[in-house]
């Protein structure tokens, strides 16, 4: 039952997430614009990039590079399918951070020194999340009795009421996980604040291509791990947890559009001073 | 239609300028005339451009960096010489050290004169590169339909 549901979830969120991701990435680019004092491009330009990118000439410096990049994109896929499906929330975060290593070793695969410092600071992104985002999982599971996501529905009260701690800190890591700035050390979606383009300098074209679908797959993503906080039994909230969702959103490109990068050292401390008051706080209140 | 003509990402190169013509080409991308309006986006990446804007003359120093980012980038690809350095040398076109022009070393699609080059010429110019770059991408889809 579970891994029809699952597949039934990833295609459905195969066909969805990247046409949402992509409207969200083009609003993205039109609301930074705003905030420069510029017009911006159209919203489906994010869309015309990755079809001129597919168009591109094929070549890469190996021949592994995009199988990698490809299993980045489905491992990304098949977490929203599980998540979105209603599944295991653990298995969801362990899936996308298994996709997230496909693409730190294809930057690695090219050999290139800049493909390999973005790669370095891609994998220190990785450390720096990761801890909230388990202790996250670990507080649903406390708060609502289950690690599947569709145990939410059966809540009187949304999750948010006993873990609004942990929705805090993931909120602080979420920037890191957006590639945000301040926190966009590994791949700025700005090429002035970049050594070259980062962990996708050696992708090109067709690869790319892929590289930019996988990433608005995770933004949909990350944007439901926001909106789990909110749901409950009444059907309503789900719009409440969408409206939660786009405030967050902005408030992300607020803050890319507002902060210089910092230092790794920086990004490192700092999450991991937020996973550890935030989370465990939060769950110490919740098990005594 | 192509999308090429949609998203024409830059990457811009300063050979031998007086940076004049450098000014004008970051002027251009700044707010004021909002290139991303038409998508334009300044890479500092060659595997990622698709318009390689050149300013300033070729020398003995700089034609083989010049030639390596353009083999760098990949098909379609157009290159835009902007300002007249670029163009034919300009008022440099005799020193003991130029070479010439850009296409001189590699070769040009579109040229833009000027000293320095206008954001408005070269606006024009990546605009005319746009079309090349069109033209391009339907022969090179031409092309793969003819290897299959």
């Amino acid at each position: 039952m579970t891994l029809i549901s699952t597949l039934i979830g990833t295609l459905v969120f195969a066909v969805l997430a990247p046409v949402l991701g992509c409207l969200l990435a083009g609003l993205d680019r039109i609301v930074s614009a705003r905030m420069q004092g510029r017009v911006g491009p159209p919203v489906l330009q994010p869309y015309y990039d990755v079809r001129k990118l597919l168009e591109k000439e094929d070549a890469s410096v190996n021949s592994v590079e995009k199988t990698y990049i490809i299993c980045a994109l489905a491992f990304a896929l098949i977490s929203g399918g599980i998540f979105f499906s209603g599944g295991n929330l653990l298995l969801c975060v362990f899936m996308i951070t298994l996709s997230s290593l496909f693409f730190i070793v294809a930057a690695y695969s090219s050999r290139s020194p800049y493909a390999e410092i973005g790669a370095h600071r891609e994998t220190l992104q990785v450390m720096a999340y990761e801890p909230m985002v388990l202790l996250f999982a670990i507080a649903f599971f406390v708060a609502v009795g289950s690690f599947d996501t569709a145990a939410v529905l059966n809540l009187r009260e949304p999750a948010i009421a006993s873990i609004w701690l942990v929705f805090l800190g993931l909120l602080y890591v979420l920037t890191i996980k957006l590639r945000k700035s301040p926190f966009d050390l590994s791949m700025s979606h700005h090429a002035h604040q970049e050594i070259v383009r980062g962990i996708t300098t050696e992708m090109s074209g067709p690869t790319l291509a892929l590289v930019e679908i996988t990433h608005w797959v995770e933004n949909v993503l990350f944007l439901g791990w926001i909106g789990l906080f909110f749901v409950w039994g009444n059907p309503l909230s789900i719009v409440l947890a969408l409206a939660v969702m786009v405030v967050v959103y902005f408030l992300e490109v607020f803050i890319d559009n507002n902060f210089a990068r910092v230092k790794w050292q920086l990004m490192l401390k700092s999450a991991w001073i937020v996973a550890l008051v935030c989370g465990t706080i939060n769950l110490a209140i919740l098990v005594f | 239609m192509a999308f090429a003509s949609k998203s024409p990402w830059v990457i811009h190169y300063d050979a031998s300028s007086c940076n004049g013509c450098d000014i004008e080409v970051l002027a251009t991308l700044c707010p004021g005339f909002d290139g991303e309006r038409f998508g334009v986006i300044n890479t500092g990446n060659p595997k990622h451009a698709d318009i390689f804007l050149v300013t300033g003359s070729v020398n003995e120093r700089n034609i083989s960096v010049i030639k390596e980012i353009y083999d760098q980038m990949l098909e379609p690809k157009v290159v835009v010489a902007c300002g007249i350095c670029a163009c034919s040398g300009g008022i440099f076109h005799d020193c003991y050290n130029v070479i010439g022009g850009v296409d001189k070393a590699i070769p040009v699609d579109v040229y833009a004169p000027g000293c320095a080059v206008r954001p408005e010429a070269i606006i024009d110019a990546i605009v005319e590169g746009v079309a090349v770059l069109d033209q391009k991408s339907k022969a090179l889809k031409e092309q793969k339909k003819g290897a299959k």
